[in-house]
């Protein structure tokens, strides 16, 4: 198969590593090479975060290049725009509706964007936006904005849904299996 | 059975399949996992040491005494154990011994860009470079038996694309580690100048014959295939070589240091156009170029800083760079920045407004550096702002400027070289304030225990180091406690410090927010008292932000992002941020 380009953005904190994990150890257990790859220096919170995930039958580098990607994931609005160029033409775009405020615009540097949303639709007019939080809440637990997105996206995955939710259920712990599962599915409804 | 693991994962589980018995290392991006993992293994001893010269000093120990070890640290870090490396190099080993380094080109999270192929070079040492987390996890094996076999320390070179990317993994057969005896032999580890100068002649007869291995090793592999165009490359470069240029002819070194000059001789005269592709410095090439090997293309066309991709390569190579495609103009950035309810945000509020004059250091706290606090002036490495602030005290004394600087430092980089610096500014008659954030933890690399924690790596209970008195016995009498989260308090014990002459030390110990998971109850914003003065702004929190332009602009909370420390509220002058009863919602 041709090789499959996933870009995961978001913010620091917001589970990208975790979702790219999923995505990764799905590709695997279908028996398809793999390469995941951030970059992860900083443990705090708030600063922009981006992961690649490539599946095919055999992959070199571990790096996405711009305009050459199949999916782009974004946690967060201004994120899915700061990313979009990674999108090859056709290429499709799943975004969290819900904002989170740079520090630069918390501290009154800059101003978050009134229309990031129509920014997105110019440029990918199919994009489709989620209020994954509340879907998140809805299952049990904020945190798992990263299930949603990853349950949201399964449809265009070259993947099955079922070695995915396998993966998400083997890799949950304890409380959290029952939530990420529910996340996964209010994700895939939405 | 197959594993999808990165390529720090893969060195620990390489370790631990190899016999390896003893590891230790410092945090350090994009290091830091391996120890980790190896202590994840569990069946492995492995421990954190204060510094990557500590840590490398008890991995020769751990390999005279018979055991194979391996030593884990970030580029930098091998700089601190440099000392050690450079003898080392002369005694050679017992049992193998690994030097694991990651680089960081594009500087992810360094505060420089060096090419630690320079130290193989330097020390004379042998040196493998993965280019995937099969390769890291194979070449701890094969680097064990090399330098078992050729009585010499290795170093397992990794970058961060390397480190941090997964990539699948097969696992070989699992070696039981042994221990070798334990043997006293003076002309071979006691380096006094009569047998240093032996052991020098052996060292260049040992490189000889690892040029010897260099030629017929596997580990440097040939992938002929179209002759017009050969690449020379490594580590994970060649995957950008590979994935830019699938029908070129390639020699893949695995091992790099030193090089195989027959086979590079051999190559370069079978392919019509010559190419090497590293990234950083121009190390193959000059040492290619000084065999009188013509390089066609290579730092004439390719960058010295920063990383390789695909694209660069096309571009540089041939001109078909795919579609040039650039991101969306002038959004605001993004940078990290401190957790909300952090303690270093109350202190740097401080800071900034007394407009003082800041030596900082390497740790969470150097993004104090950034707008709108603006309150760090130096940053150079592990240490450096006790003792820089040292130096320009006794400068300002000279020239007769009234301005004590100020040293901020946290906890782990304190034990890590601090102390020193500490310590000669006692002995030297310093002059400085100097605020240790003690939040009892290695923060910005993820959380890691310290022996001011008193945990080992393992989480097991662990004598721990009290600062304030370590602090006194250096020779510092002025040792204060600080509670950066109460700014009148913190600015009137900031003041207190600068009137003071001579050495005077904050210890704030309040711990890290995000490492011991600690919820406070949000805050929220009275919008009929908030005028919109944007004073609280300034503590630079995420959970802040303006309420929706067109009225006039007023502050709001994220209850999704706030912490409830209360700093901002200390901020407001019209009483208009309040505690918000209930639960926290704050998405740690």
């Amino acid at each position: 198969m041709q090789i499959f380009n996933i870009v995961i953005a978001g913010v620091g904190g917001q589970g990208v590593l975790m979702a790219s994990k999923v995505l990764a150890e799905s590709a695997l257990t279908s028996g398809m090479d793999v390469k995941q790859n951030e970059v992860h220096g900083m443990a705090q919170r708030g600063g922009s975060v981006i992961s690649f995930v490539r599946i095919g039958d055999q992959v070199a580098s571990p790096v996405v290049m711009p305009g050459s990607a199949d999916l782009l994931i974004s946690f967060e609005p201004l994120e899915a725009l700061r990313y979009i160029h990674y999108l090859k033409p056709g290429g499709r775009l799943v975004y969290s509706k819900v904002s989170i405020n740079p520090s630069t615009v918390a501290a009154g540097l800059a101003i978050y964007p009134d229309d990031v949303e129509q920014q997105i639709a110019a440029v990918c007019p199919e994009a489709h936006g989620i209020d994954a939080l509340a879907i998140a809440r809805e299952a049990g637990n904020g945190k798992a904005v990263n299930m949603v997105m990853v349950g949201t996206v399964m449809k265009y995955l070259p993947l099955k849904e079922e070695v995915v939710t396998a993966v998400v259920k083997q890799i949950s712990l304890g409380k959290g299996v029952e939530v990420n599962l529910k996340a996964l599915a209010g994700g895939a409804a939405a | 059975m197959k594993k999808i693991i990165s390529g720090n994962e893969a060195i620990a589980l390489g370790f631990g399949d190899s016999g390896g018995v003893f590891a230790s290392g410092y945090p350090g991006t994009p290091s830091t996992e391996t120890l980790e993992e190896v202590a994840y293994l569990g069946d492995v001893y492995c421990e954190w040491a204060p510094n990557e010269k500590v840590a490398l000093e008890s991995v020769i120990g751990a390999s005279i005494a018979g055991a194979r070890a391996l030593a884990t640290m970030k580029h930098v870090g091998v700089n601190v154990a440099a000392d050690a490396l450079l003898t080392l190099t002369y005694t050679g080993v017992n049992a193998g011994l690994i030097l694991m380094v990651a680089d960081d080109p594009g500087m992810h999270s360094s505060q420089n860009e060096q090419d630690s192929r320079n130290y193989a070079r330097f020390a004379k040492v042998p040196m493998l470079d993965p280019s995937d987390s099969q390769e890291a996890y194979d070449m701890v094996r094969i680097g064990f038996e090399i330098s078992e076999q050729f009585d010499t320390p290795l170093m397992l070179r990794t970058t961060t694309r390397i480190s941090h990317a997964k990539g699948v993994v097969v696992q070989q057969e699992k070696l039981a580690p042994q221990v070798g005896a334990w043997e006293k032999n003076v002309p071979k580890y006691v380096m006094l100048p009569n047998f240093g100068k032996l052991k020098h002649v052996e060292v260049e007869a040992r490189l000889l014959k690892l040029q010897e291995y260099a030629e017929t090793t596997p580990l440097n592999r040939l992938e002929m295939c179209d002759p017009e165009l050969g690449i020379i490359t490594s580590g994970v470069a060649y995957q950008h070589v590979r994935e830019a240029y699938p029908n070129a002819s390639i020699l893949k070194l695995g091992l790099i240091h030193p090089l195989p000059a027959r086979k590079i001789s051999e190559f370069a005269k079978s392919v019509k156009q010559l190419v090497v592709v590293e990234e950083l410095n121009a190390i193959f090439e000059e040492q290619i170029c000084a065999l009188g090997i013509e390089v066609t293309i290579g730092k004439n066309r390719l960058p010295l800083c920063g990383e390789i991709n695909a694209d660069i390569l096309r571009a540089a190579i041939d001109g078909t760079a795919t579609a040039q495609v650039s991101p969306v103009a002038g959004l605001p950035q993004r940078p990290p920045v401190f957790c909300p309810s952090c303690a270093h945000r109350g202190l740097f509020t401080i800071l900034s407004k007394l407009k003082l004059f800041v030596a900082g250091d390497i740790g969470c706290y150097t993004l104090g550096a950034l707008p709108p606090m603006n309150a760090m002036h130096s940053v150079i490495d592990m240490g450096a702002s006790i003792s820089a602030a040292h130096g320009m005290a006794k400068v300002n004394a000279i020239a007769g400027r009234d301005e004590k600087p100020v040293a901020v430092i946290g906890d782990s980089t304190f034990f890590h070289s601090g102390m020193t610096g500490l310590m000669s500014m006692a002995y030297n008659g310093g002059n400085a304030l100097v605020i240790i954030m003690d939040n009892r933890t290695t923060g910005m690399t993820g959380g890691q225990e310290n022996p001011g924690t008193g945990k080992t790596l393992q989480g097991i209970h662990a004598r721990q180091v009290e600062i304030a008195p370590l602090v006194r016995a250096l020779g510092i009498d002025n040792v204060v406690e600080l509670d950066a989260y109460d700014l009148k308090a913190t600015e009137a014990a900031i003041k207190k410090g600068l009137e003071t002459p001579g050495p005077y030390v904050l210890i704030d110990r309040n711990p890290c927010i995000l490492r011991y998971k600690i919820r406070k109850p949000a805050m929220n914003v009275d919008q009929e008292k908030c005028t919109g003065c944007r004073v609280c702004l300034k503590v630079a929190c995420m959970a802040l932000g303006l309420t929706a332009s067109g009225e006039k602009q007023k502050v709001r909370v994220d209850p999704n992002v706030c912490n409830g420390c209360g700093v901002c509220m200390q901020m407001c002058k019209f009483d208009a941020m309040h505690t918000l009863e209930g639960e926290n919602n704050a998405n740690l």
